[in-house]
């Protein structure tokens, strides 16, 4: 069995880093020029990855499938940002955050991983605020906070509700001034289809130009993926349309290990389903819950009033209604984590007790928040993600509770890496959602931002230097190099077997019924009977799309059919390894529920004894069951709890 | 109850920059209030899927409002009849029973169509490019909290900053101004004590690169803050137009 080395640096917790920087090899500023460096995707991990390298002086080649780097998914998050600042003199610190993070995780993240995020992330804090990021601000002129789901202090900073988007035009608008110092090169529109393998090592990439159709190659002397998580396995998810997970497929199949592939983030507040046309569905902003209550009727026949339209929400009294979070976790309240919420709702509308005519829905109730703080108060905070509930809805959060389900949201799973966030295969690191180092089961609000950032501006910068300063004497590779020509081959066939297929279904017909599936049987609660089945099942949508799917146009010129059939044929792969892994976990740990593992009051049931790992799986060849290998989680510093939200 | 409508759709396609464009005329049936536009196109794409021919291009990413691809004149508004939202937010509730529906890209000499409703506003990456920064390295920065800035100027600065970027502004504007797009980005960084040191010379390079870029002049119409999806007020204009006056006077 491979053995994996996490390549972890010595000494203690706080140590680690500052060693590993101490002693790591750097390339000096001339060499930097000599050196290329593909970056791949620029959401908050890849344009502030391009960036800064492209400010140490390499030359950095920078990809996006969308028409502009501003328009990456990351740009989507609300909430907002967690630094270990302390600013509220609430008791934070590095090392409680950390904490927080490895607990939220449900004690499946690497210690030393966290620990580093926490320790750059004041960091981010200054960078941003450096870059323009018009961060919230009390009116004394310093930066406000707020407190988010999972932790007991106020530790995120947050610019209104569209924190993300701030945060990548920041990274957006650092990424802008290398490309006008010639620094980056920008490439938009251009999806990357395969890495390039040269004796043993990433030296490359095919993309295809999305307006021409034509399949290019591009050479490096490292590969940096940032391309973000595998949602959209789900087809309904919050990621955006052309989120997907065909990198982290490619990078598998030739050699990167994809690890926790079952560990999906369900998002407790995002509004409910309504139709069969859906195409996706949108997140309230988690930092709802600080003033919002959730609540369902107490009583199973107001529920059934509601659902069939004979009753409002506004007209059930207080003592008929069940707030259920605050009853089951006292100290947490309407703040636990978001794997806790999101299994709390689905077991009220399991149970009978759903809203909305589906039933599948639960209350998020402002009344009190606005008796309390007044309407101008709730408006300052929420404006905007009210506003956004009521276009979408036509009801307006103001005079009624609004209707919030779970909905996936983010992927912790994805591409292994190292302490130094390289993959298995030399010269080939992967960054932010992307991989899948610091969140362990399940990701605390507001650190997904935070994530990325690190990454970006804090980690790979340093340690792609250890990686590279071996390289400084490799010339710059010809694209005409028989590895570059045999992947390029390989691309062209697998579009022309798509192609040929001629089928009767459209793309999206497949990838709804695939995300059927995975949402009824690798969704929020899996069983070992559901996860057979879910493998079974996804055997035959594989066959009927590659033997059923329909293509119109060429594929030489632009073709969204094309790309959209590119990336569904990854996330059927993608599907079958999250069930395989979900299957493979007999425990319950964060996101990952299996109903067979559960405590007497319905809690996830963790099994530190058998599964304290990283699950990771080895691509052994089409439709081969792929290896199972453990990087074994060792706890040195932090103590193993149940986690416990309820006092 | 559900809102059921039936629609006629006029739909611009357009092979290519160089093609010439015409009108294809659509009918769809059964439609829910409570699909979004984008949705509804998916719906007529997939017919069309089915009929063997070529779905309607058309830019969309997140869905939410935010990420600034989608685009669309829709009846002669861009992100169509309702305020402050984008396309994609934009349900088929605000359209009735028998209604015929014009769909048209940006229509702006920056913005080439590049096919059907999808067009290239690379143009506005390259005003960024010229300047629409704050010249900072990744690291070596000061503390977060080492320069308060008064609440209402952060608030000012995040209205400006708001802009997603979708060239709504331009495709209003009888112009094609980008006036709205470069004035939010100026007022921005202008409105911080961190940006201040540049603003002048940031001004005098967003400005040029936009006239280069081939949009045209502002003569305040106030088109682009109508349509605006996300409410950027005109008084931006009127502040890049301060700064760059200052940038004038001091060459």
């Amino acid at each position: 069995m491979t053995k994996l080395d996490a390549r972890i640096p010595n000494g203690s917790l706080a140590e680690k880093w500052t060693n590993y920087k101490d002693h790591q090899k750097l390339v000096n500023p001339a060499n930097k020029r000599r050196l290329d460096i593909i970056v791949v995707g620029t959401g908050l991990a890849g344009a502030s990855a391009a960036a800064s390298l492209g400010e140490l002086g390499f030359n950095v080649l920078n990809f996006c499938i969308q028409d502009s780097p501003r328009r990456a998914h990351s740009i989507a998050a609300q909430g907002g940002i967690n630094a270990a600042k302390n600013y509220q003199n609430d008791g934070d610190s590095v090392y409680r955050l950390f904490y927080d993070t490895i607990k939220g995780g449900d004690y499946r993240a690497r210690e030393a991983n966290v620990y580093r995020l926490a320790e750059v992330s004041n960091n981010i804090i200054d960078q941003c605020v450096a870059q323009g990021v018009p961060f919230a601000r009390e009116y004394g002129g310093l930066l406000d906070n707020r407190s988010f789901g999972g932790a007991q202090v106020s530790r995120t900073f947050y610019a209104k509700g569209q924190t993300g988007q701030q945060l990548l035009l920041g990274a957006y608008s650092a990424l802008s001034r290398q490309i006008q110092k010639g620094t980056v090169k920008m490439y938009t529109r251009y999806e990357m289809l395969d890495i390039v393998i040269i004796e043993g090592r990433a030296r490359g990439i095919i993309a295809r130009n999305l307006i021409t159709g034509k399949i290019e190659r591009f050479s490096a002397h490292a590969v940096v993926i940032g391309s973000g998580g595998y949602g959209n396995t789900y087809f309904l998810s919050t990621n955006a349309m052309n989120s997907n997970g065909s990198v982290a497929m490619q990078v598998y199949r030739k050699g990167a290990l994809f690890a926790n592939p079952s560990f999906a983030q369900i998002h407790p507040t995002c509004i409910p389903v309504h139709g069969d046309y859906q195409s996706k569905l949108t997140l309230m902003s988690e930092s709802l819950r600080n003033d919002g209550r959730i609540w369902t009727p107490l009583k199973k026949e107001d529920a059934e009033a509601i659902r069939a339209g004979r009753l409002k929400p506004t007209q059930i009294p207080e003592e008929d209604r069940d707030y259920y979070l605050e009853r089951r976790y006292p100290a947490f309240g309407n703040l636990v984590p978001r794997d806790v919420a999101s299994r709390a709702a689905k077991e009220r509308c399991d149970a009978g007790y759903g809203v909305a005519n589906t039933g599948l829905a639960v209350y998020l109730d402002f009344s009190d928040a606005i008796n309390r703080l007044g309407l101008k108060t709730v408006e300052d905070r929420y404006g905007n993600l009210f506003q956004m509930y009521e276009k979408i809805t036509d009801d307006n959060p103001y005079e009624t509770p609004m209707m919030i389900y779970p909905a996936i949201h983010y992927t912790m799973g994805g591409i292994w890496v190292d302490y130094e966030l390289m993959t298995t295969i030399p010269g080939c690191f992967a960054i932010g959602e992307a991989n899948f180092s610091d969140h362990g089961a399940n990701r605390l609000g507001a650190s997904a931002l935070m994530q990325g950032l690190a990454d970006g501006y804090f980690v790979l910068p340093y340690t792609i230097q250890n990686y590279l300063a071996d390289q400084i004497r490799v010339p710059r590779f010809s694209v005409d190099l028989p590895e570059f020509v045999e992947a390029e081959n390989a691309v062209t066939e697998r579009i022309a077997r798509l192609m040929s297929i001629k089928g009767k279904r459209t793309v999206d017909s497949i990838h709804r019924e695939l995300g059927t599936i995975m949402w009824e049987d690798v969704g929020m609660g899996r069983t070992k009977e559901s996860l057979t089945t879910a493998l079974t099942k996804l055997k035959a949508v594989k066959k009927e799309f590659w033997t059923n799917v329909f293509i119109p146009g060429s594929a030489n010129t632009l073709n969204t059919e094309l790309e959209k059939a590119l990336r569904v044929a990854d996330f059927i792969e993608i599907g079958q390894l999250m069930a395989l892994d979900a299957l493979d976990r007999n425990e319950s740990c964060g996101g990952h529920f299996r109903e067979e593992y559960q405590t007497p009051e319905g809690e996830a049931l963790r099994d530190d004894e058998n599964f304290s790992y990283v699950a990771c799986w080895e691509y052994k060849g089409e439709d081969q069951e792929p290896e199972f290998i453990k990087e074994p989680l060792d706890y040195e510093f932090v103590e193993r709890q149940q986690r416990n939200y309820k006092s | 109850m559900e809102k059921i409508i039936n629609i006629t759709l006029k739909v611009w396609r357009q092979k290519g920059p160089k093609a010439k464009g015409y009108f294809e005329t659509y009918q769809l049936n059964e439609i829910s209030g409570d699909t979004s536009f984008l949705e509804m196109l998916d719906i007529l794409n997939e017919q069309l899927i089915h009929q063997g021919k070529e779905p309607i291009v058309f830019d969309n990413d997140c869905r939410e409002g935010i990420c600034g691809m989608c685009s669309l004149y829709i009846n002669g508004h861009p992100h169509g009849p309702d305020d402050l939202i984008t396309t994609c937010q934009l349900h088929m509730r605000h359209f009735n029973d028998g209604d015929t529906i014009t769909v048209e890209p940006w229509r702006s000499a920056a913005f080439p169509v590049v096919r059907d409703l999808m067009v290239d506003r690379k143009a506005f990456d390259k005003i960024i490019q010229a300047g629409g920064y704050i010249s900072v390295n990744t690291g070596g920065v000061p503390d977060a909290n080492a320069i308060p800035i008064s609440k209402m100027d952060a608030d000012e600065a995040m209205d400006s900053a708001s802009c997603i970027g979708c060239g709504a502004c331009v495709a209003a504007c009888k112009n094609g101004s980008a006036m709205l797009f470069v004035s939010a980005k100026v007022s921005q960084l202008a409105l911080l004590p961190q940006g201040r040191i540049e603003a002048k010379a940031r001004a005098k390079a967003m400005i040029a690169k936009m006239d280069e870029l081939g949009f045209g002049n502002c003569t305040n119409t106030r088109a682009c803050e109508l349509e605006c999806p996300k409410g950027v007020s005109i008084s931006n204009i009127a502040r890049l137009n301060r700064q760059f006056l200052k940038a004038k006077f001091s060459d």
